[in-house]
């Protein structure tokens, strides 16, 4: 009827190939979130800080990073840096391109988990004799991580699905890229990408779930 | 003093890009919209049970990369021969996309209208359809517009993602110049700005909205 036939073999046939283009991006994913997180704790500080000039750093990376698409960022970390002289390959473009988008949204995150601490919870601990960075330190941020948690997950996956988009400067070794090379190689477009889908389907979904594990285990009362 | 070989025809042809930008963003957010309505009307009213399906078909579209997405969806009309533009499967794809995060956000809106209120428009002689449309409709939607305002706007910054599909869309555009001109900073930085102009204004906007029509304080 479609003048088509699925080869859904050969597809399946390279499975493994793509598995380890999976864990490409897992680790991509974690290592963009990590960053991305201290980068954002840093803001956080920044903010809190009452300093103009770094509030503006702050607010400027953070709005430029809510406000274009992740896209754009990855072009202008492979691209524009080309500009000044440096030269990323395709897994660190993608890397920092990410890493920039996942700090301005994680920053907003953590700006709404501190308006569910109350301010008499850090100036107990100034009054208990700790300098103002002991406080946020020991008092303030683990409770910001604990209401932040679930907003951090759902970055998590979209982090995972932001890899995808390293295809477009070249990158090969991730599970989009590694797709896109069979693809070009066989011309088998659904099929592959149907696996590729599925794959990223399944770890979106075990990441939910074990983030959501984890919560019950480490915010338990 | 600062030197570019960009021209104003350039300029107009990045303009061109981003009126294609504009436009898919406009019909993929519209018809998303009335399909996610329609799916969250359906899902508050069938219940968690029977909705399983469409809720899982639509978790679908929200745990695969967009990218991937456009790809198949490109592959598919392809093999079942619709013989479609790549702007109609652009469109297809972005506003299923939408209507999966719209179909959430309509939900938990009206979800979030208390059932006393509604009990009350009912045993004041309202059928469904008045108690949808007097009682419900406007106190949803105040609650749904903030975030509803943001969906849009990440729609506005994923339809990067059709260039994929040979769409020659505000980065694609900017894409050509680059190649062309050999000013990959430069014009990167006017692309960002047009994309910055266009979502910055409305973010505040949303985010103000957010905090004036916020319930609690």
């Amino acid at each position: 009827m479609f003048n088509y036939t699925f080869h859904w073999n050969q597809a399946l046939r390279s499975l493994p190939q793509l598995l380890e283009g999976a864990l490409v991006t897992l680790e991509i994913a974690v290592l963009s979130m990590v960053i991305g997180m201290v980068i954002a704790v840093f803001f956080t500080l920044f903010r809190l800080s009452g300093n103009r000039y770094l509030n503006a750093f702050a607010v400027s990376w953070i709005e430029i990073a809510r406000n274009t698409p992740a896209l754009f960022q990855i072009y202008m970390a492979h691209f524009g840096l080309g500009s000044f002289g440096i030269h990323l390959s395709p897994y660190a473009a993608l890397l920092a391109g990410i890493a920039f988008n996942n700090a301005g949204y994680l920053s907003e995150n953590f700006r709404g988990a501190l308006k569910a601490i109350p301010d008499t919870q850090s100036r107990a601990g100034r009054s208990l004799g700790m300098t103002w960075l002991q406080s946020f330190r020991l008092i303030v941020m683990p409770q910001m991580f604990r209401v932040a948690f679930l907003p951090m997950t759902n970055q998590m996956v979209w982090a995972i699905l932001m890899t995808s988009l390293g295809v477009t400067v070249g990158m090969s070794t991730d599970l989009a890229g590694i797709t896109q090379a069979l693809n070009a190689r066989s011309f088998r477009t659904f099929e592959f990408f149907a696996i590729a889908a599925v794959i990223y389907y399944i770890i979106a979904k075990i990441v939910t779930l074990g983030a959501r594990l984890l919560a019950a285990r480490m915010f338990r009362y | 003093m600062f030197d570019t070989a960009l021209t104003t025809s350039d300029l107009m042809f990045l303009a061109k890009g981003a009126g294609m930008t504009l436009a898919i963003t406009g019909v993929s957010v519209a018809v998303g919209t009335l399909l996610g309505i329609i799916f969250g009307v359906i899902r508050v009213q069938i219940g968690p049970i029977w909705s399983a399906p469409l809720t899982f078909i639509l978790d679908i579209f929200r745990s695969v990369p967009l990218l991937i997405q456009l790809v198949l969806g490109n592959a598919f009309q392809a093999i079942v021969q619709f013989g479609w533009e790549p702007f109609t499967t652009s469109c297809v794809i972005l506003s299923l996309y939408t209507a999966a995060y719209c179909t959430e956000i309509v939900r938990g809106a009206i979800d979030a209208v208390p059932p006393t209120t509604r009990r009350a428009a009912r045993s004041l002689g309202l059928n469904w359809t008045q108690d949808m449309g007097y009682i419900v409709a406007p106190l949803a939607a105040r609650i749904a517009l903030p975030s509803w305002i943001g969906l849009t706007l990440g729609v506005l910054k994923d339809s990067s993602l059709v260039l994929w599909l040979g769409m020659i869309e505000l980065l694609r555009a900017s894409q050509i110049l680059i190649t062309r001109l050999q000013e990959p900073l430069f014009i990167l930085m006017i692309c960002g700005l047009i994309y910055f102009v266009l979502s910055f204004p409305i973010a505040r906007l949303g985010g103000y909205l957010e905090k004036r029509w916020s319930p609690n304080d």
